[in-house]
């Protein structure tokens, strides 16, 4: 089985899916001969030629807009944003439109596409490149959004979005892309969306994380248990709507403890519906407060300040800590 | 007869702007400036008929929110030449990609016009177009279906299906990023795509003049390097005539192309609207004059076509379709509501069904 990195991993998804099914295309700035400036569809265009592969004019909401179109007359576009900060210029086109096609047409239509970005930051890029806005997407009901933190992942699930009958927003931790490899089956397989994964059996604390915080997330983990005989149980929630929510409440009647842990902005974050989630529904097993790892309320920093912003590994190790002694 | 363009048939008015002088074939006093064209004094007989009956619907409509029978409703009132016209040569491979006004048009594509009551009543129902329709459910964000127009559009291109879209929007969509964007995708895309404006002078309260810089939005084409039009939209005979022959080209991959039909909004912009507040009767009375419906009439009372006594039919007869319409809408009503949780996924999710099943228990507790 070869090794891969997550860019790989994915663009080895999208170029079984251009194979398997005519009616994807693949869609937006840079994707085609320059092959994305993430290189995740690097060689597709080649493969697939100008209709399959589309570099289009640089206006986002142009192609999400285009896609629902596309979708609503059945083809399966996945387009790329160039970065999840430039999903602001499609708000309505996603929010307004793409998510409410089936709802508006009393399930007559629907919109199946794809919206892949690169998510979070830790790459030193420019303003607005490195926010994490996935909670404006999980506050809006009729599109899923899914976000693997590995190789294995990214190739299953990106399938699964393709695969799916409604629009998907697929986020793809953007300094994970080529942080590491793992092993990754050539052939297609799926990874079921709505469905998160207990990465890590532990009986002490339930870590919960998605995307690019599962870096941080498995190396508080090791630590704690290398040096703290701390025995954590980490879940990667891998799709954040529909949430499975039974892994999380069995997780955490089991620990009786929960840190959830993402670099975007902590309040009206998703991690706040994670805690509410834990307290409506494992309240009597608490020993402990439900705690946070988060960005600080500020808008995403400039880059000079940006390593000292992002939550770290320390950071999720002591708030391990505070919740098993409290 | 016809020398502005004896090649088309159709005359040109100057109205005083040269880039884009008006298409027009019928005026508004009736009598006929240009050809026939496609068209035939039969087939405009029924098309009278049909728009007897779309302005009497609409008209009933508009009673009807007052009756608090449905709610906002916006009227097309002066714009059904335009939106007939716009898709007078359409067939069933062909598209529609309307805006929330577009009822006539999307009425003459199959869709049946209790939607249009649905869709001012809030019924679930307002956007479940009849299958084999190839027409997407009116939305509300101005501009946002123009680019939908172009994606539905690129669909049939990158089949290679030979069939044309007709994507219809108002003159205030042209100011919206979204308006640009979708006819800057087109003409890269070069996808067989016809914009239509229906240009009906206000957006709400704002006329056109404080809406845009530039004379005319058939110009904006220019700027995209397709071809533009301006027509009188509120003369079928040419607005007819000249969707055939874009239509006809669009199939045969040489769109897109800008349309703009030079029209009234004679209501309100919705039954919440009172332009009073905003435009003067002078201007009213003005373009109430060139009713669409007044200029048709007047033609084929001339061609003695069109009776007194027929006159009285097509009203019953109009006025008994309503009723059927409004017996349908009326059985539409017991729809449950628990069909709120139905589409918003292909599969629901647990925790929605679980949302779902408290609202059920809410639903039998207040008895709805």
């Amino acid at each position: 089985m070869a090794k891969l990195t997550i860019a790989q991993a994915l663009n080895q998804a999208l170029e079984l899916a251009l194979a398997e099914d005519p009616s994807v295309v693949v869609l937006g700035e840079d994707v085609g001969k320059d092959g994305g400036v993430f290189r995740i569809t690097d060689g597709l265009f080649d493969k697939f030629g100008p209709d399959r592969v589309i570099d289009t004019p640089l206006a986002e909401s142009g192609i999400v807009g285009t896609s629902v179109g596309l979708a609503m007359a059945g083809m399966k576009p996945v387009a790329e944003i160039q970065f999840f900060g430039f999903i602001y210029e499609t708000m309505d086109q996603i929010a307004s439109q793409a998510a409410r096609v089936r709802f508006r047409s009393l399930g007559r239509y629907s919109a199946p596409m794809v919206i892949r970005a690169p998510f979070g930051g830790g790459v030193k890029a420019p303003e607005i490149h490195s926010d994490s806005l996935e909670a404006l997407f999980t506050h809006t009901p009729g599109i899923k959004v899914v976000t693997p933190s590995n190789p294995y992942d990214a190739k299953g699930l990106l399938l699964s979005a393709i695969d799916d009958p409604d629009p998907v927003l697929f986020l793809e931790p953007m300094r994970l892309y080529r942080a590491f490899r793992d092993e990754v089956p050539e052939e297609p397989y799926r990874v079921p969306l709505g469905k998160a994964s207990v990465v890590r059996e532990g009986t002490d604390v339930t870590l919960i994380g998605w995307g690019p915080s599962m870096a941080l997330v498995l190396a508080a983990a090791d630590e704690l248990v290398a040096q703290y005989d701390i025995s954590p149980e980490v879940v990667d929630l891998r799709t954040l709507t529909p949430l499975d929510e039974e892994t999380i409440v069995t997780s955490v009647q089991k620990t009786q403890r929960a840190v959830v842990v993402h670099e975007a902005v902590r309040t009206s974050g998703f991690g706040g519906e994670i805690a509410s989630i834990i307290q409506e529904k494992a309240f009597l097993y608490l020993e402990a407060p439900v705690l946070r790892v988060t960005g600080y309320d500020t808008p995403y920093p400039m880059t000079m300040f940006e390593d000292l912003w992002l939550p770290d590994t320390s950071q999720v190790v002591t708030a391990a800590l505070s919740s098993v002694r409290f | 007869m016809f020398e502005d363009n004896p090649e088309r048939g159709w005359s040109l008015v100057t109205d005083g702007i040269e880039m884009f002088p008006l298409i027009q074939r019928l005026d508004e006093e009736g009598n006929l400036t240009g050809e026939l064209g496609v068209l035939s004094a039969e087939s405009l007989k029924e098309t009278y008929a049909t728009m007897r009956f779309l302005r009497t619907f609409d008209e009933r409509a508009w009673n009807l929110q007052r009756q608090g029978v449905i709610g906002t409703y916006a009227p097309f009132k002066g714009q059904e030449a335009a939106q007939m016209g716009a898709v007078a040569a359409l067939n069933d491979s062909d598209w529609l990609v309307p805006t929330y006004r577009d009822w006539a048009a999307s009425y003459l594509r199959g869709v049946p016009m209790e939607h249009g009551l649905f869709f001012s009543k809030g019924h679930p129902s307002l956007g479940d177009i009849p299958v084999g329709k190839q027409v997407l459910p009116a939305q509300v964000v101005i501009a946002a279906q123009t680019l939908h127009g172009v994606g539905v559009a690129w669909a049939t291109k990158l089949r290679h299906e030979n069939v044309a879209t007709v994507v219809t929007f108002g003159d205030g969509a042209t100011s919206q990023g979204d308006f640009h964007e979708a006819m800057n995708f087109a003409s890269v895309l070069e996808v067989p795509l016809i914009f239509f404006c229906e240009n009906n002078q206000w957006a709400i309260s704002v006329p056109l003049a404080h809406q845009m810089h530039a004379e005319t939005i058939a110009q904006r084409s220019v700027a995209y390097g397709i071809e533009g039009f301006r027509v009188d939209g509120n003369d079928y005979v040419a607005v007819a005539n000249l969707m055939h022959d874009l239509t006809e080209r669009v199939r045969n991959g040489e769109g897109p192309f800008l349309v703009e039909a030079v029209t009234y909004r004679l209501g309100a912009h919705t039954t919440a609207d009172d332009p009073g507040k905003y435009r003067g009767s002078e201007e009213e009375d003005m373009w109430g004059r060139r009713d669409p419906l007044l200029r048709l009439e007047k033609w084929l009372r001339a061609q003695g076509l069109l009776t007194d006594e027929e006159l009285v039919t097509l009203d019953a007869e109009s006025e008994q379709k309503v009723e059927e319409i409004l017996a349908v809408f009326r059985e539409a009503l017991g729809m449950s509501p628990l069909v709120l949780f139905d589409n918003v996924y292909a599969t629901m999710p647990t925790n929605l069904a679980s949302q779902r099943a408290q609202f059920e228990a809410r639903v039998k507790e207040v008895g709805a």
